[in-house]
């Protein structure tokens, strides 16, 4: 057997030149299932990790996923905004641990601003309930003194080069409108966190009332003409926010989740909906698993692909190999090494463009995953592979090797049936 | 050595014999000229006698062993043990050196390997022995096959049957490709060979000239009692 493995890998790498188009499609097909099941995983993996310990998240009526979306993942917007003092009654229910109210719509060179209280800093956990910490200075102390001062996510400051008591203005909206930076009122970066692998690495903090602050002489989203309110002026203003986007809720009491959330459904002054992170989530999975799915099944289909190619490809090359089969049968090779050559010759082959797929699927995390941190907040780590991931490679190979079995099987009829003499 | 009796066989699907001997022996150690014209069935002859065909009817024997008492995988190590093989052309590896061309048999047959390092030291020895006979240089011998002249290739395929000394050589036209001169000292070099290391040799060709050579001939025409009809 070992001989026939020996000649099996001369005789591919004599004809190597074609044989290596086939590996490389069974690379392709590799890195297309390998990259999408992985990135699958990882999107999941952080899309879970980016809120824990928060039990209802607060907003206007929307869809539950609107609501995840734009008050976890800063995607999208909102509709409709709270009125804070809702949200005041609301913190006053008897279940009711703590209440952070965020305010979003802001940005700073496209990373989103989030105006929230410092109980923000005390009660937001990601992970695996892990609280936000400083890597650098300290988070804003949310009084006057401190009104300009802003907290940098990891990747804002990394990507931005911004240190501490370095300044920046904050531009309104998306920030793509020209001439919509409030530029008058500029901010101190006073902390820098550590990383999370969450929406938080993209996100700028400031204080709800400096959010108040910087859009005192603004109305519907432009400046007031004619109107100017300087940063010192500002101070001296009435800042409390009177509605913000939406507000985290944490319950003293996990149990009582159901009813606080019947509660804040049924409250009267305001249409409001509160939603569990977790079953929001799920509703998203639902959402995007059809996706997910249809992007896996078409990987699958061009591996499927690429063993037919290699199938194909061997199939081809057989019929003027009849004389090596003959040659290999006279110098005393039976019709059953015949058949392991060329299966050993398609799973080599198989094996080669899976090991070029699987560096593929390295390299190109290596490359994307800082793209991918930078524009979406997704983390794509190197890691090895999981149990889903193994089993991809292993359908991969078990398909390899059944195909390479059909070029063999039919060598082994030919190397049968020319004997010595090959009718070729 | 070589024991044929009542022997027929007819491809499958044909509707006639195209082979028919009452008997053929042949002693251990002789050269036999096997001649007839195309079609008159000598490579089914040679199939029948390599065990890679099995007769329809009656016995083919080689060193007293009836191929078709062994199973498939039986007959093919047989063949290995015993039996060199040299086509009329394209016999070796191209994607192999001359020596591995010629160390293929050893691959596959302990035995041969055996007799090779017995006979040599070792097998890669022995075929770099063979090679040398066979008038193939060193610098040759890990050059590809592909790179050789006919001639040269022929003279690889020679070694290659004689290595581990089987105790049949089988020569199917392996002169028809080469010219004048390249033959006459192929079929020297075979017959030589062939005698020193003791194997039967049965060389089958259409070109009678080489017959006086050999120490028998045999005409399949004259030994063939099928109808005149048949296959190649």
């Amino acid at each position: 057997m070992k001989a026939i493995l020996a000649i099996a890998w001369r005789s591919a790498w004599a004809r190597r030149g074609t044989l290596a188009l086939v590996a490389l499609s069974v690379a392709l097909s590799t890195f297309l299932l390998l990259g999408v099941e992985r990135l699958r995983s990882d999107v999941r993996q952080n899309f879970s990790q980016s809120v824990s310990g928060t039990d209802l998240i607060v907003g206007a009526r929307t869809s539950p996923i609107q609501l995840l979306l734009y008050a976890v993942f800063r995607v999208g917007g909102a509709t409709n905004n709270v009125r804070m003092d809702s949200l005041q009654d609301i913190a006053k229910h008897r279940a009711v641990a703590w209440m952070v109210p965020l305010s979003l719509g802001d940005s700073h060179r496209g990373f989103p601003v989030l105006a929230t209280t410092t109980g923000y800093f005390e009660h937001f956990r990601y992970g695996d309930k892990q609280p936000l910490r400083a890597a650098a200075g300290r988070f804003f102390s949310g009084d006057l003194d401190g009104l300009y001062e802003v907290v940098l996510g990891a990747e804002v400051a990394r990507r931005l080069d911004y240190r501490l008591g370095d300044q920046l203005t904050l531009s309104h909206g998306s920030g793509e409108i020209a001439g919509t930076e409030h530029a008058d009122k500029p901010f101190t970066v006073v902390g820098i966190l550590q990383p999370t692998g969450t929406p938080v690495d993209r996100t700028l903090h400031i204080s709800l009332q400096a959010m108040e602050a910087i859009h005192l002489d603004w109305v519907a989203g432009v400046p007031l003409p004619g109107q100017r309110i300087s940063a010192e002026q500002a101070r001296a203003a009435d800042l409390e926010p009177k509605q913000v986007t939406a507000a985290l809720l944490g319950l003293k009491n996990r149990a009582a989740v159901f009813s606080v959330q019947r509660e804040v459904a049924d409250y009267e002054a305001e249409p409001l909906m509160a939603v569990l992170p977790g079953v929001a989530l799920d509703e998203l999975w639902d959402m995007v698993g059809a996706a997910e799915r249809a992007l896996l099944a078409m990987s699958a289909l061009v591996a499927v692909v690429s063993l037919a190619g290699l199938v194909a490809v061997v199939l081809a090359g057989l019929n003027e190999r009849r004389r090596e089969l003959a040659v290999l049968r006279a110098v005393g090779a039976a019709p059953r090494h015949v058949l392991w050559m060329l299966a050993a010759e398609g799973l080599m082959v198989t094996l080669l463009g899976m090991a070029l797929g699987v560096a593929a699927v390295v390299l190109a995390i290596a490359g994307a995953a800082p793209l991918l941190q930078a524009h979406f907040g997704i983390g794509l780590t190197l890691a090895p592979p999981d149990a889903t991931q193994w089993a991809l490679l292993g359908g991969v190979l078990a398909a390899g090797f059944l195909a390479s079995l059909v070029p063999g099987w039919r060598a082994y009829r030919l190397s049968l049936a020319d004997g010595l003499s090959p009718r070729a | 050595m070589i024991d044929i009796e009542g022997l027929r066989f007819r491809w499958r699907g044909a509707r006639a014999d195209c082979l028919v001997i009452d008997r053929l022996q042949l002693a251990a150690g002789r050269s036999v000229f096997l001649h007839g014209p195309s079609g008159s069935g000598k490579s089914t002859l040679l199939g029948l006698l390599a065990g890679v065909l099995l007769p329809t009817q009656g016995r083919v024997a080689l060193l007293g062993q009836d191929w078709a008492t062994l199973s498939g995988a039986r007959r093919d190590a047989f063949r290995a043990d015993h039996v060199g093989y040299v086509f009329q052309q394209f016999n070796l590896l191209p994607y192999l050196s001359l020596r591995d061309n010629v160390l293929l048999p050893c691959r596959f047959s302990a035995r041969r390997r055996q007799r090779a390092q017995a006979a040599a030291g070792s097998p890669a020895a022995a075929a770099e022995a063979l090679l040398a006979q066979v008038g193939l240089g060193a610098a040759l011998w890990a050059r590809p096959a592909a790179q050789l002249s006919v001639g040269q290739q022929q003279r690889v395929a020679a070694a290659r049957a004689l290595i581990g000394q089987p105790e049949l050589v089988i020569a199917d036209e392996p002169t028809s490709a080469l010219d004048a001169a390249l033959r006459d000292s192929f079929m020297a070099l075979l017959l030589q060979q062939c005698r020193a290391a003791g194997s039967t040799l049965v060389f089958v060709s259409h070109d009678e000239r080489l017959a006086g050579q050999f120490d028998e001939q045999l005409a399949l025409a004259a030994l063939n009692r099928a109808p005149h009809e048949a296959t190649a």
